[in-house]
C-alpha cells in the first residue's frame, strides 16, 4: 500500500496549528490549583492529535516531544498531578516549541536543537520530579518484565470500528508478522442472529505475544485504531510485576492501581470521544475549512455577474420603450439578487477578529510578568468580522500597539496606587463595526501621552518648528512620525524593533487610519480603522481623453471646475490651486500618464481634489462618468506593480479600467512629475 | 493552408515519441515558434487599456473573461516596424513561467502559422550573433519543411526583460 501521504502534510500541519492554539487558549484558562477536568481534556485531546499526526506523518521529534506533554496532561486529567503555575508555563513553553518543530517541518528549515533539548529536559524534570521515586520504582520493573518476556494485548474495538474503515483481522495479521502469537477472541458481545448487524463489531481479543519485540512496535500495530479501540498492553510477566503494567505506557502510573487505571482510562475515551463528537458537531456548524483559491475563483465568478448585470443594466437604458418596464424590473431584481450574492459569497472570506485576539492572552500574561506590572485583558466585539487577507495584516500592528499600550501605558502597580487607581491595571480591546468599516480599539488606563514631553521631543529633533501651535491630536499623531521612537516618548524602555511609524504605514497599507485619544493620567485610546475588504471599492470614474480611470471615492475631498484667478505657478514649474485657505499642486493626469486630453486648458476640465498620507492634491481630468462599485482585480497576478495604480477592474461594457493608488500617485507627483507645459496665465486662460 | 495542413498530418503520424510540438507564427515575414503546451487560446486583436508608465511594447491589458491580462506587441518588443493590426493579427495567449509563479500573458503577432513537430535533432542551438542582439530567448532554429522556424524560450523573453519585474520600479 504506498500511498503518497505528502499531500496530507498540509492539512496536518494546519490542523495542529490549530491545535497548538486550542492548547494555548486552554492552558492561559487553566486555573492554577483547580483543574477543570473538561478543559484539560481539550488541550489533551489536541495534544494527542499532533502527537498521533506527527508519528503517522513520520515527523518523530514532533511525536515524541509531545509526547512528553501529552503524558504530563494525561497525570493532570488523572488527578494525579496538580496543575501548578510552573507546570503550565513549562507546558506553554512546550507549545512554544511545538510551533517552531512544526513550523521547520513544514519549510524544510533546521528547528532550534538546544532550545527544543530544554524545554523537552524542563518537561521531563516535572514529569520526574513529583513522582520519581514511582516512576524509578516501576520503570525498573518494568525494564526487567520487558527483558525476558513477550506482551499481552487485551484488543476491544469499539462497535464502530468497521465504519472507520480498520479491519481487526488485518491488524492481528500485522502483529502476528511481528512473531508467534496466541490469539483468544471473546465473543461474549455477539448478540442473537435478529439484532445482529454486519457493519458493528462484537469481537474482541486477547493476543499473547511470546516474542520479545519492542512494545512501541506493538503499538504501532494499533496506531490508527487508538480512538476507535481500548487497548491494553501489558507485559507477559504482569502477574509478577503489577506496578510495571502501565508504567511504560503512561511513564508514571501510581504503583497500586492497575486496574483503576484502566477502567479510568475507559472512562476517559468514553467521555473522549463523547467529547469530540459533540466539539465536530459545533464545530461543522461554526466554521468550515475552505481552500482559499476556491473562495478566490467564486469571488470573481461573482465579480462577473456584478459585471454582465451592469452590462444588462446599460442595455436597458436604450432599449424598446415598450418593453423597458418590465426589462428594468428584471433589471432591478437581477442587481438585487447580485448583491446579495456577492455579499454571502464575500462573507466566506470573513473571519472573525478572534483569531487575531486569541494571542493577546499569552501576550499580555508573558510580558506582564516579565514587566513587573499587574495587568486584566478584556476583549469584547471578538466575533467582528472582516476580511482574512485584512486580518492576517493587522495581526502585527495590533500586537505593536499591545506591547506598547502594556510597556509605556500602564504603570507600574505601586504608581498607580500613589496616583489612587487599582493595582491592576486594564488594557481593553474591542471590536465594532461602523459602516463599511471596522473599528478596532486598543484602551488602556494608564498614564496617558505625555502632550508636553513629546512636543519637546519633537522640538528637539526639528519635526516641530519653534514656534508652531499644536492641538492635542496633532501632538499625539507625532508619536507616529518616522524616527520618533516610542521608547523615547513615554519611558525608558527599548530594543522594541519596528516603530509606530511602521505601525501607521502598515495601516495605511490595508487602507485604513489610526488615531490616538488620551487623557494625562487616566489613559489612552488607540482607534484602528480598516476597511472590511480590500476587494471591493467604491469608486468615481473619471475619463481623461479615452481612458477610464478609477478613483477610491473614499479619497475624494471635493470635485470642482477651476477657477482660472485660483490658479498661479511657483517658479513657473509647478501649479498651485488655491482652494479656500490651502495652496495644492495640481497634477494633470494627461501628463502624468502620458494619455492625450480632450482639452489642455484647465477651464475646460474639472479638478479632482484627494486626499493621501494627509497630502491633498488637485487632479486634473476630462470629465467625471459615474461612480459604482468596483471589484478590485490585481495587475501583479499576470503583470507586476505598477507606480499609481493599485489594480485594475472590469466595467460595465467589459472594458478594463486601472484604479488609482492616491497615495502612490502623489509619491510619484513629488519624485518625477514635470509638466510639459507649465503654468502661464496669459496663454491659457485668456 | 491545405498543404499545410498535409504536411502538418504526414508529420503527426510519422515522429518519433521524444519530439516537441510547436505552434508557429509570423512575424515580419519570419516564423517563431513557442512550445504549444503554454499555448491557453488564440484570440483576435481587441484594443488594450493602456498601463501608464511602462514600455510601448506593453500595449496594455485586456479582459479575458474576467482575469486581467497583459498584452505584448512582439513586434515592437523585437524592434521590429510597427504596423497597423489587420483582420489576421491575432493574440496568442500563453502560460509564463516566472520565478515560481506562472502569468498568463498574451502576445500580438502577425498571424498564427502552424504547428509542427520538432525532434531534437532537427532543433539547433542559435548562433551567436554577437554584439547587441540578444538571443537568450531563442531556444534554437529548426528547420521544418525547408523553412526556418525560430524556437522562442518564452519564460527567458519575459523574465529577462526589466519591464515584467517588481524590482524595476526604482529604476523609472
Amino acid at each position: 500500500m504506498s500511498v503518497d501521504i505528502s499531500q496530507f502534510h498540509q492539512v496536518f500541519f494546519e490542523e495542529s496549528f490549530e491545535g497548538l492554539e486550542v492548547m494555548e487558549t486552554g492552558l492561559l484558562q487553566l486555573g492554577v490549583g483547580e483543574p477543570d477536568l473538561e478543559a484539560i481534556n481539550t488541550i489533551f485531546r489536541a495534544a494527542h492529535s499532533i502527537k498521533g499526526g506527527g508519528g503517522t506523518f513520520g515527523f518523530t521529534a514532533i511525536s515524541e516531544f509531545t509526547h512528553v506533554m501529552e503524558t504530563l496532561l494525561d497525570e493532570m486529567r488523572a488527578g494525579k498531578r496538580l496543575v501548578t503555575r510552573e507546570a503550565v508555563d513549562v507546558l506553554l513553553e512546550g507549545v512554544d516549541r511545538l510551533r517552531g518543530l512544526l513550523g521547520s517541518a513544514r519549510d524544510g528549515t533546521a528547528a532550534d536543537v538546544e532550545e527544543i533539548a530544554t524545554t523537552g529536559r524542563r518537561l521531563e524534570h516535572l514529569l520526574n520530579g513529583q513522582q520519581a521515586d514511582a516512576v524509578a520504582s516501576a520503570a525498573a520493573a518494568a525494564a526487567e518484565a520487558v527483558e525476558t518476556h513477550g506482551w499481552r494485548v487485551r484488543f476491544v474495538p469499539a462497535p464502530h470500528l468497521f465504519q472507520t474503515g480498520n479491519d481487526p483481522a488485518r491488524l492481528l495479521r500485522e502483529l502476528t508478522s511481528l512473531g508467534p502469537c496466541r490469539v483468544d477472541c471473546d465473543i461474549a458481545r455477539l448478540p442473537d442472529g435478529a439484532d445482529f448487524d454486519p457493519e458493528t463489531c462484537y469481537l474482541s481479543w486477547t493476543i499473547e505475544l511470546d516474542h520479545d519485540v519492542p512494545e512501541a512496535a506493538v503499538r504501532e500495530v494499533f496506531e490508527w485504531v487508538d480512538n476507535d479501540a481500548e487497548i491494553l498492553i501489558t507485559p507477559l510477566a504482569s502477574e509478577v510485576a503489577p506496578a510495571a503494567t502501565a508504567a511504560p505506557a503512561a511513564l508514571a502510573a501510581v504503583p497500586d492501581a492497575p486496574e483503576r487505571r484502566s477502567g479510568e482510562d475507559r472512562r476517559h475515551d468514553e467521555s473522549r470521544r463523547q467529547g469530540e463528537s459533540k466539539q465536530a458537531a459545533t464545530a461543522s456548524t461554526s466554521s468550515i475549512r475552505v481552500d482559499i483559491d476556491k473562495v478566490d475563483a467564486l469571488i470573481n465568478m461573482v465579480g462577473e455577474l456584478v459585471i454582465t448585470q451592469s452590462m444588462l443594466s446599460q442595455l436597458a437604458a436604450d432599449f424598446d420603450p415598450s418593453l423597458i418596464e418590465k426589462l428594468q424590473s428584471g433589471i432591478g431584481q437581477l442587481e438585487r439578487n447580485t448583491r446579495e450574492l456577492q455579499e454571502s459569497v464575500m462573507s466566506i472570506r470573513m473571519m472573525p477578529i478572534s483569531f487575531s485576539f486569541n494571542r493577546f492572552p499569552r501576550l499580555v500574561r508573558d510580558l506582564s510578568a516579565k514587566l513587573g506590572k499587574q495587568i486584566n485583558l478584556k476583549m469584547a466585539g471578538e466575533n467582528t468580522e472582516l476580511d482574512k487577507t485584512v486580518l492576517e495584516k493587522i495581526g502585527d500592528p495590533l500586537v505593536h500597539l499591545v506591547r506598547n499600550a502594556l510597556d509605556h501605558g500602564i504603570e507600574a502597580p505601586e504608581v498607580r496606587m500613589a496616583n489612587g487607581k487599582s493595582a491592576a491595571g486594564t488594557l481593553t480591546l474591542n471590536a465594532f463595526h461602523e459602516g463599511s468599516n471596522i473599528v478596532i480599539e486598543i484602551i488602556d488606563d494608564g498614564a496617558g501621552l505625555d502632550r508636553d514631553r513629546i512636543l519637546a521631543k519633537a522640538r528637539e529633533r526639528g519635526i516641530v518648528g519653534e514656534h508652531e501651535t499644536l492641538s492635542d491630536e496633532q501632538i499625539f499623531d507625532l508619536i507616529f512620525a518616522p524616527g520618533f521612537s516610542t521608547a523615547a516618548v513615554v519611558s525608558d524602555v527599548s530594543g522594541r524593533g519596528v516603530g509606530m511609524d511602521v505601525v501607521k504605514r502598515n495601516i495605511k497599507d490595508l487602507g485604513g487610519v489610526v488615531e490616538v485619544e488620551s487623557t494625562a493620567g487616566k489613559g489612552s485610546v488607540f482607534r484602528i480603522r480598516l476597511p472590511l475588504t480590500l476587494a471591493i471599492l467604491d469608486g468615481q470614474l473619471v475619463r481623461v481623453g479615452e481612458e477610464v480611470y478609477i478613483i477610491s471615492l473614499v479619497s475624494i475631498i471635493e470635485s470642482l471646475q477651476v477657477k482660472p484667478e485660483a490658479v498661479s505657478s511657483v517658479a513657473g514649474q509647478s501649479e498651485l490651486y488655491r482652494l479656500r485657505d490651502e495652496y495644492l499642486p495640481i497634477v494633470r493626469l494627461y501628463d502624468l500618464f502620458d494619455v492625450k486630453p480632450d482639452s489642455e486648458n484647465l477651464r475646460d476640465g474639472l479638478l479632482v481634489i484627494v486626499e493621501a498620507e494627509g497630502r491633498k492634491v488637485g487632479l486634473f481630468v476630462d470629465d467625471l462618468l459615474g461612480q459604482q462599485q468596483v471589484v478590485i482585480k490585481s495587475l501583479q497576478t499576470n503583470f507586476r506593480r505598477v507606480d499609481g495604480i493599485s489594480g485594475a477592474t472590469i466595467l460595465g461594457d467589459g472594458k478594463v479600467a486601472m484604479i488609482l493608488d492616491t497615495a502612490g500617485l502623489i509619491q510619484l507627483c513629488r519624485t518625477q512629475y514635470q509638466p510639459s507645459k507649465p503654468w502661464q496665465p496669459e496663454r491659457q486662460v485668456a | 493552408m491545405h498543404a499545410e495542413m498535409t504536411q502538418q498530418g504526414a508529420a503527426a503520424t510519422g515522429v518519433a515519441a521524444n519530439a516537441e510540438q510547436f505552434l508557429t507564427f509570423m512575424l515580419n515575414g519570419e516564423e517563431y515558434g513557442v512550445d504549444i503546451l503554454r499555448v491557453q487560446e488564440i484570440k483576435g486583436w481587441e484594443s488594450a487599456t493602456e498601463i501608464p508608465n511602462t514600455p510601448p511594447y506593453i500595449r496594455g491589458v485586456i479582459n479575458l473573461r474576467g482575469t486581467i491580462v497583459p498584452v505584448i506587441d512582439l513586434r515592437r518588443r523585437f524592434e521590429l516596424e510597427a504596423i497597423d493590426y489587420t483582420s489576421t493579427t491575432v493574440i496568442i495567449v500563453l502560460r509564463i513561467r516566472t520565478g515560481d509563479s506562472e502569468k498568463t500573458m498574451g502576445f500580438i503577432v502577425d498571424a498564427v502559422s502552424d504547428v509542427y513537430n520538432v525532434t531534437p535533432d532537427q532543433m539547433k542551438p542559435a548562433p551567436e550573433f554577437g554584439g547587441q542582439v540578444r538571443t537568450d530567448y531563442v531556444k534554437g532554429l529548426a528547420t521544418v519543411d525547408d523553412k526556418m522556424v525560430i524556437l522562442l524560450d518564452i519564460d527567458h523573453l519575459v523574465g529577462a526583460d526589466a519591464a515584467f519585474g517588481d524590482a524595476d520600479r526604482t529604476a523609472h
